[in-house]
């Protein structure tokens, strides 16, 4: 679905850096490289509330900016600016708080090119800390990001890793397009593998997290280390399972989905959102339309219900699919 | 600070003139697009900028052709101000391929970005905040352009308004934020829904110059626009610049009035932004009766071209209708 393509990173070290730090190094070479780059959002020129901004206000004066309370007017900003050809980053603190900007998102941002008749790039990205975080409470805790799978013109990215944050990050930042950039909390200290220096990560490519052959899990962001978890039980019990890491939801990579499903013929989607109306059921849709005969199961889908994320830690762990939930759901496929 | 400026601000008659002829061209041109969209061939919701006139033409001609604008959906005006070709968008009214968005936006989405016109906006407000990501992109390039916004009142009712306004107030950005107060939000009066008088009053609410001035005299518009522009353009920072003036006709082409008090109209008839600056002109001696006959000739005559241009038009091909939802780097899919 996407032109661009996976440039290799170059003879360099390789470290094992955290997610937060995959995500920082990704804004601060490319803000040495392009000085179009800058970043705007709440509390963001010291630190900002996830670290991963850290100390780059000083490294690039006035192009990392603490903003007002204001997420519309963050994001319309990043609009604006990238109609000019700039290319801004805008941080919404907490996913949770794209209510509060939802028309620069959808109205502005997803429809500028094309209700201009395409007289306009928008090289936009807007960063999203996004998901479950412990005891985060209804208005902290929230995955969003299907509900842009339903409005046209944004591109939607949910890395999981380090490695596959900091070369999407890059992309993102060389595009011409609105990217929505969801980045899983609970992920901000996992450690992997990163390359020092440059690599880009294509947008729309998915990623075989382990490789399968008996059932296939369908997944992105948070849910991807809780799945890769499961297939680690299951192949305990002699069950090969195929973890699909899907990496972008726009554009999404179907015939990846659709390749692991006709090689395993069993499928589980698995999706920390809501439950209805959701990417998993978009994806399950998908499946049940152009691979229906592939299947030697009917689809399972695992997601959170939808009510308000209760804080209490047993309810709160209770409304989100954890790693059993997927062990035992794998297994009813059979 | 202005010089002593003699009651033409300085202005030949040459100049003059320019002002009185695009005055007149956004008048004929609504007055034919209130026909055609009576008549079908005009497309879609369709509001006028009749009595307005003065406000666009007199803060368009204080800027310089490489400055910018944002506009509402009352934004033919702004377009042909800004010096957007009537033709290409009497086109796009009629949704034709010629026009200005190739038919993709029509009358609430006028965008001509090779004039500086960053395009119209149906949500109410919605180009306050890209106005100010405009602002801030002409700062970070330390360009000396500027960026004028247009919105009504009713918009300073809506939170992006105050976001905006406080966020361009904070960074001293270059902008200059233009109400157009025409009294009505859609079939309300203002004076229903706000208690302060003046939406420049506002403006000290984010440490900001704000004023009010008689949006039905052009020439007091120029004038407070030039000199509200000199500070901006030396970075003072925005300014909001209230224009009083009356809606002629309905929110919308069909509007049937319902709500208007009974003379309130022809009171304002008598108040004509363009019945006004023609008597000045004449007082002043630079119009004789054979330039107007000529000037209303020409106009008239440029506006029957317009419509034929875009009723000889084609409609774009549907083949078409996924082109621009995203950069040439991402398609999608049916």
């Amino acid at each position: 679905m996407t032109t661009a393509e996976m440039t290799a990173p170059a003879q360099t070290a390789v470290r094992t850096i955290t997610f937060r730090d995959a995500i920082r190094e990704a804004l601060l070479e490319e803000m040495q490289r392009d000085p179009s780059v800058f970043i705007i959002g709440e509390c963001i020129e010291l630190r900002s509330a996830w670290r991963t901004t850290k100390d780059l206000s000083l490294m690039f004066p006035g192009r990392v900016r603490d903003t007002p309370i204001s997420e519309a007017a963050i994001v319309g900003a990043a609009v604006g600016a990238a109609m000019l050809g700039m290319h801004p980053v805008a941080e919404v603190m907490i996913g949770d708080f794209v209510t509060t900007c939802m028309d620069e998102l959808v109205n502005q941002a997803g429809k500028m090119r094309y209700m201009f008749g395409g007289q306009t790039d928008l090289p936009m990205v807007v960063r999203i800390p996004t998901g479950m975080v412990k005891n985060g409470g209804a208005q902290h805790s929230q995955t969003l990001e299907s509900w842009f799978m339903h409005a046209p013109g944004l591109l939607v990215a949910v890395p999981s890793t380090p490695y596959d944050a900091k070369g999407m990050l890059k992309t993102a930042l060389r595009g011409r397009d609105p990217v929505l950039f969801f980045e899983y909390k609970m992920l901000y200290g996992i450690k992997g593998d990163v390359p020092e220096g440059d690599y880009t990560v294509p947008l729309g490519q998915a990623r075989i997290a382990r490789a399968g052959t008996d059932a296939t899990i369908i997944t992105w962001g948070s849910m991807t280390h809780k799945a890769l978890a499961a297939a680690e039980t299951l192949a305990a019990e002699g069950r090969s399972v195929e973890v699909v890491d899907l990496r972008t939801l726009v554009p999404l990579d179907t015939a990846a989905i659709l390749r692991s499903v006709e090689k395993t013929h069993r499928v589980l989607v698995v999706d920390e959102g809501y439950r209805p109306a959701s990417a998993g059921s978009e994806i399950a849709a998908l499946i049940a339309e152009k691979a229906f005969y592939a299947l030697d199961a009917p689809i399972k889908r695992l997601a959170s219900p939808p009510v308000p994320k209760p804080f209490s830690t047993p309810l709160e762990l209770a409304t989100v699919p954890q790693t059993d939930d997927i062990v035992r759901t794998v297994r009813e496929l059979f | 600070m202005l010089e002593t400026l003699d009651e033409r601000l300085g202005l030949d008659d040459e100049q003059l003139l320019g002002l009185y002829r695009r005055m007149l061209t956004i008048r004929t041109f609504e007055e034919r697009v209130k026909y055609e969209s009576s008549a079908g061939t005009v497309l879609g919701p369709t509001h006028l900028y009749i009595g307005e006139e003065a406000i666009a033409v007199g803060v368009c001609a204080a800027l310089r052709p490489d400055d910018y604008i944002t506009s509402t959906h009352r934004g033919h005006g702004h377009a042909i101000a800004k010096g957007c070709q009537p033709r290409r968008m009497m086109a796009e009214l009629f949704g034709r391929e010629t026009g200005v968005c190739h038919g993709r936006g029509g009358s609430m989405h006028i965008a001509d970005f090779s004039v500086g016109m960053l395009g119209a906006n149906a949500i109410v407000a919605g180009g306050i905040p890209l106005a100010t990501g405009v602002g801030l992109a002409i700062q970070l390039k330390q360009s000396d352009q500027v960026i004028a916004g247009f919105f009504g009142e009713s918009a300073s009712n809506r939170g992006p308004f105050h976001e905006g306004l406080n966020m361009s107030a904070v960074w001293h950005l270059p902008v200059l934020f233009v109400c157009e107060n025409n009294q009505f939000g859609q079939y309300t009066y203002a004076s229903q829904v706000m208690l302060v008088e003046n939406v420049s009053e506002r403006a000290a609410g984010y440490g900001i110059r704000g004023l009010t001035i008689d949006g039905n005299d052009v020439m007091a518009v120029y004038q407070a626009a030039r000199e509200a522009l000199e500070g901006i353009r030396r970075g003072d920072g925005p300014v909001l610049l209230e224009c009083k003036t009356y809606r002629m006709e309905g929110h919308n082409v069909g509007d049937e009035l319902y709500y208007r008090k009974p003379g309130e109209m022809e009171a304002w008839k008598q108040k004509d932004p363009i019945v006004r600056f023609r008597a000045c002109l004449q007082t002043w001696g630079a119009l004789s009766a054979a330039q107007e006959a000529d000037i209303t000739a020409e106009v008239q005559a440029e506006i029957e071209e317009a419509v034929a241009f875009a009723a000889a038009s084609a409609y774009a091909s549907i083949d078409t209708i996924y082109d621009d939802v995203f950069s040439s780097d991402y398609q999608v899919t049916p």
